[in-house]
Parts: C-alpha cells; sequence; structure tokens
C-alpha cells in the first residue's frame, strides 16, 4: 500500500502504530514530501526528526544509533558519525565536518500518541 | 658554505649517521658543514638487522632515520667514495677517483671489515663473509643459482659459532639452505654465554635444524669437480660435504688509513682515541668500531653510537667522556632469544651465581650477584629474554628481594617491584636514561610513548627496551595525575578487553543486562556496536538477534555497507576468490534486473552497488538459493581469503593456495572483531596474493606453510611477521585459531592486528609464546571457542529471509513499505550508474529514476 498524506501540513499525521516500533530501532515515514525518523526509546518516549543528515545529504537518520549524552538523548548519523539531540535536534558533535545541506542541527517535530496511533506534527519542525 | 667548519667523515655506516644526525640536531647555529664519503653505493643503513634481509625486508627498510637528513643543505653525502688517502698535513683527503676533500676537522668512522683466518681454500668461489648489504646479496644469488644446478637443497657451513656466525646460520636457513655451524671453541657465543647457556642454546639452535659442531678447527677448504666450494676438512682429519662456505670469525678495525697517515694504532690494531674520541691529531677524531678507546675496539653498536654523540659533542665545545662501553647485548638468533649483560662471567671476587634451567622448554638463566644477593651484577638470559629489559638498568643496584622471582616462570614466585634510578639506563642504543624519560613527561609534556619516543629517541633503534620505556610512561603519567584512559567512552570506565572479559565472566547476553552490571546510561555509537561485535564474538548468535539490532553499527544493522546516498552494497561471498561460471552470470543478472553499479573488490570478489534498503532481501534471496551467502562485506570481521591459483594450475605453485584458502574462509567466515580481519594465502615464495599485506599471511614453501600475522594495508601498512615456519595444514589452523582468538579477546576497539601485535606487551615474541607455547595456559579454552564458533556458523542473510518479523525491518518507509526513498538520483557514467552530485541535482542533469521495487515473497 502506498500511504497518501492527507493534505493538511499543520496538524497531526498518523504514521504508524506504536506497535510498530521496536525499542531503539528507528523507522522512516513519508509524511507528504518530507521524510521523517521516528525512535522510541527504552523509557517509552518517542522521539522524531528529521531523517535528512545534514552532513551527507542522505535520508538515513532512521539508521543511526540512539544512546545518550549526559542525560540528553541523541541519535548519532550512520554516515559520518555526527551526534544529535533528539529532544532539541541541535548538533553536539560535528566530528570536524561541515554540512552540506541546511543544518548543522536537525529538525525535530511533535508526536503525539492517539489511542496506540503514532501522530507527527510538521509544524512543529523547526 | 664558506663561513662554516668543514667536517669531513670516512665511512658511511651507522656510526656515521648517527654522528650527522646529532650535529645536525644539535648545530643550531649551522656552525658546521659535513661531508660523508661512504664506500658502499648507497647511504647508511641499519647493518644490525643485516639478515631481515633475508627474511623478505626491502633493502630500503634497512635505511636509518629520516632519509631528509641526506638533503639538509649543510649535509653532503659521497656515495661510492672510498678514501685512498689522507694528507694531515694540509688537511686534505682523496678518494678512489682522486677528488679531493678539504677539512677542518676529520672524523674517521670507517668501521671493521670481516676477518677470515689464513685457510687452505678460502679464495674459492662459494666461499663468502657476512658484512655488508652486497656480501649478503651476492650470498643469496649463489645459493639460489646453486640449488636450481643441484637439483637438492643447498648444504652450507659457517665458520663461527659467535654473533655473526648464527645470523649467518639463519640467513643460509631462510634461503633454503641447510646449515652446519663450525665453531672453534667449546660452545657458541663462547664471547656472551656461559656453559650452561651455551648448552641451552645449541639445543634450542639444533632443534631448528641448523647443525652444530663445537671444538672444531677447520684446517681446508676443498674444491668440488667444478672448481667451487666442495667439502670441508677439520683438523681432526674429519671432513664435511658443503657446497657454500660463510666466514664469520670476527671483525678487524679497518685502520689502514689511520696507519698509512701515521696516526697512533692500538696493539690489536685500531685509531687510538682519548676519552673524548680525539686521536692524537687534535683535527682528527675516530668513532664506532675503528677506534680503540680506553684500550679497545668495540664491535657493538650502543658504544659506537655514543662515541658519535661525544664527538659532536666535543665540536660544540662540550666537556663529555666516554663512559666506559656497556656490551651488553640482547638478540634474536634464528629466533632464540639470547641476553647478556654486566659481570656475565661472574668475574667480580666473592660473586654468586644463580642458575635456573629448563632443558625441556629450552630456557637457561643466570643471575651474578654480590656475596650477599643483594646486588645485581650481571647475568644471562637464554631461550626467554623477557626480563632483559627490566633486569639489565638494575646492574649494580638492589634487586629487592628475593632474586629467584625473577630467574622462576612467571607466577611461581612474586617479582620484586623496583622503582628504577634516574640513572638507570634504558635505551642502551642510544644512551637514554631512566630520568630522561621520566622528564620527557614531566617537563616536555610527552602523554603517550609515541611522543616519548619522538622526543627521547628512546626504543627508536633495536625496540628491546620499548616495554620497560612504555611502563615508566605510565608510571610517570599516573603519578602526574594525566589518567591513562582506556575507557571506551562516557557510558564505560572499561577497555574493550576488560570489557571482553567483564562479559564473558558474568555470561551476559544482552546490552541493557550490561550497561546496568558495568556502565551507566543509555550507550552511545561508541559503546554500542563494540558491545555488539564482542557478544557475537562470544556467542557467535545473529547480529540482529533479540535486542542486538540496535547495537549494530551502520553497516551490520542490515548487514550490508551503507554507501554515501544511503543505498547499499551487496558483496556475496566467494570462498578464495573461487568462483564458478554460473554464480558469476547470476550476480551479472541481478546487477542488471536492479540495474546495480558492479565494481570487482580488491578482496578477489565482486561488489553490487545501489541497492535500496527494502531491495535486499529481494537480491539475497536470489543469492541464498543459488547456493550464495553473505560475504559479510560489512562487518568487523572476517573479510576475505585472497589466493593465488596455486600448484592445481601454476607451473611455480609448491602447494594448493587455493583449496587453503577456501578453508581458511570458510573456517573464519562470520568470525566478529575489534576489526576487519584480511586473510592471503601464496602457493610459492613469489607471494602473488600479496598475502603479507594481510593480518594473516599464509605463504606455501616446499616443506609446508610458513604463517605471517599483524600484515595491514590501509592508512599505515606494515608487512606481516613471520608467526612459525613449515608447518603442516593443521597447524596452520591451529595457531591462526589461537591468535585471532586472542587478538580478539585482547584488542582495543577498532584496533587492528598490526598495532595490536606491536602494542602487545613483549610484542610478537610474546604472542608467539602464548599460540605456540601456551604461556597463559589459555590455548585450550582459545581452541575451545573457535571450534564452537565453526559449528555454529549460519549464514545471516538465510537467517533473516527466514524471519519474518527481522524482515519486517527492511523497508523504506513504515507508512509507505513499497515506496523507494524518492530522493534518490542519479546519473549515467560508462555505461553504468552513479550517484547524481549536489551540482548535477541543481541543474537538473541527466537524472536516473529510481529503478521500480521488485516484491519478493
Amino acid at each position: 500500500m502506498t500511504a497518501t498524506v492527507p493534505g493538511t501540513r499543520h496538524g497531526l499525521v498518523p504514521v504508524c502504530s506504536l506497535d510498530d516500533l521496536v525499542t531503539d530501532l528507528g523507522v522512516a515515514a513519508l509524511v507528504g514530501d518530507t521524510q521523517v525518523a521516528i525512535f522510541r526509546l527504552d523509557d517509552g518516549s518517542v522521539h522524531a526528526v528529521q531523517n535528512l543528515c545534514p552532513f551527507s545529504g542522505a535520508n538515513v537518520m532512521s539508521r543511526g544509533i540512539t544512546g545518550d549524552r549526559g542525560d540528553e538523548p541523541t541519535i548519532a548519523s550512520p554516515i559520518y558519525k555526527q551526534v544529535f539531540s533528539l529532544l532539541t535536534g541541535k548538533c553536539l558533535v560535528t566530528m570536524d565536518k561541515e554540512p552540506v545541506a541546511g543544518g548543522p542541527d536537525l529538525a525535530v517535530y511533535q508526536v503525539s500518541i492517539d489511542n496506540g496511533q503514532v501522530m507527527i506534527n510538521l509544524a512543529g519542525g523547526e | 658554505m664558506t663561513d662554516t667548519t668543514r667536517i669531513v667523515v670516512v665511512g658511511g655506516g651507522m656510526v656515521a649517521h648517527r654522528f650527522v644526525e646529532a650535529l645536525r640536531a644539535r648545530d643550531e647555529d649551522s656552525l658546521f658543514s659535513v661531508t660523508v664519503l661512504a664506500e658502499e653505493p648507497r647511504a647508511p643503513y641499519d647493518r644490525v638487522a643485516l639478515t631481515s634481509y633475508f627474511t623478505g625486508r626491502d633493502p630500503e627498510d634497512l635505511a636509518l632515520g629520516d632519509p631528509s637528513l641526506w638533503e639538509d643543505p649543510l649535509v653532503t653525502l659521497e656515495r661510492d667514495a672510498r678514501v685512498v688517502s689522507i694528507d694531515r698535513e694540509a688537511q686534505t683527503v682523496t678518494d678512489a677517483h682522486d677528488v679531493v676533500y678539504p677539512y677542518d676537522h676529520l672524523v674517521m668512522a670507517t668501521g671493521s671489515y670481516a676477518w677470515t683466518p689464513p685457510t687452505e681454500g678460502a679464495d674459492l668461489s662459494g666461499v663468502f663473509v657476512y658484512r655488508t648489504i652486497d656480501d649478503v646479496a651476492a650470498l643469496r644469488i649463489f645459493v639460489e643459482e646453486r640449488r636450481k644446478e643441484l637439483g637438492r637443497p643447498v648444504r652450507g657451513a659457517v665458520i663461527g659459532g659467535g654473533l655473526l656466525g648464527l645470523e649467518a646460520a639463519g640467513a643460509l636457513q631462510e634461503l633454503g639452505a641447510h646449515s652446519t655451524v663450525i665453531q672453534f671453541a667449546d660452545r657458541l657465543m663462547n664471547l656472551q654465554v656461559d656453559e650452561g647457556g651455551g648448552q641451552a642454546l645449541a639445543r634450542l639452535i639444533e632443534q631448528l635444524g641448523v647443525s652444530v659442531k663445537c671444538d672444531t678447527a677447520t684446517q681446508a677448504i676443498k674444491p668440488d669437480k667444478t672448481g667451487r666450494v666442495g667439502r670441508l676438512v677439520f683438523a681432526d682429519k674429519g671432513e664435511q660435504l658443503t657446497d657454500v662456505v660463510v666466514f664469520a670469525t670476527g671483525v678487524r678495525p679497518r685502520d689502514e688509513l689511520g696507519r698509512e697517515s701515521g696516526l697512533a694504532i692500538g696493539g690489536r690494531g685500531g685509531i687510538v682515541v682519548d676519552d673524548t674520541c680525539l686521536t692524537d691529531d687534535p683535527h682528527v677524531s675516530a668513532i664506532g668500531e675503528v677506534a680503540c678507546i680506553q684500550g679497545a675496539c668495540i664491535g657493538l653498536i650502543a658504544p659506537g653510537n655514543t662515541m658519535a654523540e661525544i664527538a659532536v659533542d666535543r665540536l660544540l665545545g662540550g666537556t663529555s667522556t666516554f663512559p666506559g662501553a656497556d656490551t651488553a647485548a640482547k638478540l634474536k638468533l634464528l629466533g632464540v632469544d639470547v641476553a647478556s649483560f654486566g659481570d656475565a662471567f661472574a668475574t667480580t671476587p666473592g660473586s654468586l651465581e644463580l642458575t635456573y634451567a629448563d632443558p625441556v622448554a629450552g630456557v637457561y638463566k643466570k643471575l651474578v650477584v654480590t656475596d650477599d644477593a643483594r646486588t645485581l651484577l650481571g647475568g644471562i638470559l637464554v631461550g626467554d629474554a623477557s626480563q632483559y629489559a627490566s633486569l639489565r638498568p638494575l646492574v649494580g643496584g638492589e634487586l629487592g628481594g628475593d632474586p629467584a622471582g625473577w630467574l622462576l616462570p612467571e607466577g611461581s614466585v612474586e617479582r620484586p617491584n623496583v622503582e628504577l634510578p634516574d640513572e638507570a639506563n634504558i635505551c642502551s642504543c642510544n644512551n637514554v636514561s631512566a630520568g630522561t624519560i621520566r622528564s620527557a613527561v614531566t617537563e616536555e609534556g610527552c602523554t603517550d610513548l609515541a611522543g616519548v619516543k619522538a622526543c627521547t629517541k628512546a626504543g627508536t633503534s633495536c625496540g628491546s627496551c620499548l616495554p620497560l620505556v612504555k611502563k615508566l610512561v605510565g608510571t610517570e603519567l599516573e603519578k602526574s595525575g594525566i589518567e591513562v584512559s582506556n575507557a571506551l567512552c562516557e557510558h564505560f570506565d572499561l577497555s574493550r578487553a576488560q570489557l571482553f572479559d567483564a562479559i564473558k565472566v558474568a555470561e551476559l547476553r544482552t546490552f541493557s543486562e550490561i550497561i546496568e552490571r558495568f556502565g551507566t546510561g543509555r550507550g552511545c555509537d561508541l559503546c554500542k556496536p563494540t558491545i555488539g561485535s564482542i557478544l557475537a564474538s562470544l556467542y557467535n548468535e545473529h547480529v540482529l538477534a533479540a535486542d542486538r539490532a540496535a547495537l549494530q553499527d551502520t553497516n551490520d544493522r542490515v548487514m550490508a555497507n551503507m554507501q554515501k546516498d544511503g543505498t547499499y552494497s551487496v558483496v556475496p561471498r566467494v570462498p578464495g576468490g573461487e568462483i564458478k561460471p554460473e554464480h558469476l552470470i547470476l550476480i551479472g543478472e541481478i546487477a542488471k534486473e536492479f540495474d546495480l553499479y558492479t565494481k570487482i573488490t580488491g578482496g578477489q570478489r565482486i561488489d553490487m552497488f545501489g541497492a535500496r534498503l527494502d531491495q535486499l532481501p529481494s537480491i539475497w534471496t536470489r543469492l541464498v538459493d543459488a547456493g550464495m551467502e553473505s560475504g559479510h562485506a560489512y562487518g568487523k570481521s572476517l573479510r576475505t581469503v585472497k589466493s593465488c591459483v596455486g600448484s592445481d594450475w601454476c607451473r611455480f605453485g609448491v602447494q594448493d593456495s587455493v583449496g587453503m584458502a577456501i578453508a581458511l574462509e570458510m573456517r573464519y567466515r562470520g568470525l566478529r572483531s575489534p576489526h576487519k580481519i584480511k586473510l592471503g594465502v601464496s602457493g610459492c615464495a613469489r607471494e602473488c596474493a600479496e598475502a603479507r599485506g594481510k593480518d594473516v599471511g599464509v605463504i606455501a614453501t616446499d616443506k609446508g606453510w610458513n604463517v605471517y600475522v599483524g600484515g595491514n594495508g590501509g592508512f599505515t601498512p606494515k608487512h606481516a611477521q613471520l608467526l612459525v615456519e613449515d608447518v603442516d595444514d593443521a597447524t596452520v589452523f591451529q595457531v591462526i585459531d589461537r591468535y585471532l582468538m586472542f587478538y580478539i579477546r585482547t584488542a582495543d576497539r577498532l584496533q587492528r592486528t598490526a598495532p595490536w601485535q606491536e602494542e602487545y606487551e613483549g610484542g610478537l615474541d610474546a604472542i608467539r609464546e602464548v599460540v605456540l607455547h601456551d604461556s597463559l595456559g589459555i590455548c585450550a579454552d582459545l581452541d575451545e571457542h573457535m571450534a564452537r564458533h565453526v559449528d555454529t556458523y549460519e549464514d545471516e542473510w538465510k537467517a533473516v529471509l527466514n524471519d519474518p518479523k527481522r524482515l519486517a525491518q527492511f523497508t523504506s518507509f513504515v507508512n509507505a513499505p513499497a515506496e523507494g526513498d524518492p530522493s534518490l538520483a542519479y546519473v549515467e557514467q560508462r555505461g553504468q550508474r552513479r550517484p547524481a552530485t549536489p551540482a548535477e541535482r541543481a541543474n537538473g542533469a541527466v537524472l536516473i529514476a529510481p529503478a521500480q521495487l521488485e516484491v519478493r515473497a
């Protein structure tokens, strides 16, 4: 099936069920033309950031490794291993590289869980 | 140039090199220019390592120091410039080409020559000495030619059982010749070791296939019917057939220029110098083996280097004097450790000798101590000289505890822990004291071994003192409060090796248990893949099993290699590089169907690029159905075993290298390790598989296989070093099993075998003890672990294809599983596609739409 996305860019868009998310294994979702990376962490929280890695220009963030720096949950890009905050999208470790596609920080999207459905709000992204 | 003081150095050996290096390093105001007149047609080289010229090292590997020294505008190196006369009146020297060099100060560094006792037949073809690269090259050519002519291994004899004689015997063995050492004295190396040491040494060397004849005087060398060397006749009328003879009967100073120019000559030769290395002419110094200092010529490199430093110091107005020669030596002859230091023969009145001999293990150790058994005077170590670096600096100092602790095998008695005095000489090659090393850390701010080596030169020549230097540096850093951190990351204080042991002992199997027990927080992209790898090494369970998928690094996570645009490349295993035509066709068909870019890899297989995440299962299905499997090109694991075609087809091959390569690849496939591992197998000494550039290289010999370890391409290329020689197939597997498993257990994260082996305490020698002689008592465990790996191997691709849950993760989008990543764009190049550059995307150049997804069950 091909998911068609409701026309609004300003509302919550359902992308998958919470059960589709395996702890610490990110997935990518297509919300309109925007690729979103979604992560469920071991404390049950769900986070969404842009799937585009600013340092490589490839849509790969969903395939990175989750972790933390201090208390801040993080995601590391699978290409050149930059580390970003999952809370703010801020790039915490640049690995001495310059971003090639916007950035260096990631857009963070608002996530709600409604009745077992994971909902993303692209408008929250910045 | 006219403003500078002109120094001319006669001779281009190691001591001349040291002189120039020290002069340039210390003459900061550029007051001196120096011209080196070398007889040989090459720059100074490492004569001590000459034998390694046979073990596959290139002549360039013998180069000394930084080659840019010879490009310094104040340094001139004249090769092939043998000096024939000195005019001390006019202060000039003249070389064999009649070129005249004026000097303000002359440094004689002509070294010595190999002395041959007057013997009938010493001028026959096939008689050699062992001194220069040219000697060694001529010997090599002669032996190789004779072997071809004779159609059998060449018989060699070495006259002289000292240090050089054993070196030469080792060289003959390397060339595939049999060798017999003929020694006039009652034991081998009679200048360095006593009777017990000589016996142990002879036993060890005979085990390596070298025959030893002591108490034997050679009377004549008789020709065979071709007029070349044929047999030796001894004083007791005994005879021995031989095809080549090497004289290693000692060296004599090359003092003829000194004699002719009227300089004072010592009673047993050598240009007489005082403690400042000055001859009786204030404009002439002599250094190294040609100098007769304190009444004797010394044929060792360390005192020669000391003399070079003193000569430089004096030219620069310093006041240093020769402290007396340290004749301590640690050698490795034919792989046998021999060390002798201090008063090795117990000549001090009242001294006591403590000996330990284990003829089974081939070890002999003796310590000479004062009559109260407290102060170390000297010692001899044969078979195991690992304590040499610790003991030698203690000479003249307190042993600090029961001396037996130094003699008995490690662990049986606690070894005394002694703080070395600052004046203890740690690196005798470069004359570096413990104090100098300590101040490199405390004063110069060096924070690691590499920094200290660069700053002090300690350990940069023979390297035998490196373990001790490392220890001193570590202790000093700790004292200065600088943490020597081996911690993996902020979540684990343990190093990878410590963590490996901890997980193994605690028998933990999940990341959450491990981080709860040994770490803090959630982990990160450093510790998670490390633990994923350790778990895979320990239990050989699927990399995506249980909670492990989230631990795996980029490539392991999907069992393919992520490329720059986020697509993947796929490499099926081609064991040993041998591939059936139908598999070649299949790869071609798959590549066409999915429009994949194809390229032959460096590891003799085929890589298909540009597959999307969601296409991987379909591609694997095609491969697995046809009997192919994962090549682990994505893993920190065994990659490939490269081979040449070997004896089945090749006219020169002596063993079945392809068969061996396939056997090795099937044995170690899927083995997870701290970094990638590559192997190579060559079917003869021509080494077409470039096996010595691999972590493990196996090279065929007439008698079996040689196994080399620790080779590396990549950022810092290294040739693999010999681990064992002429072993059978079963031994090849056994030593590689143990070597790899030991590496897996003890290496740091992302540390390849070459640096691991270099940094492991005691180096390759210590590792060889572990894997061949079970010095840590862990071989049974290593063997069992590897056997478990071999027995439980499964193809990772096939396992995922059979598991719908894991298969579900191979989709582009959770809400659009059938849709490919729309951002991918390609252009055509040389008939295939490649990712479009940002510029090509921007100007809308020819873009190839992503291939349509093919969905398979």
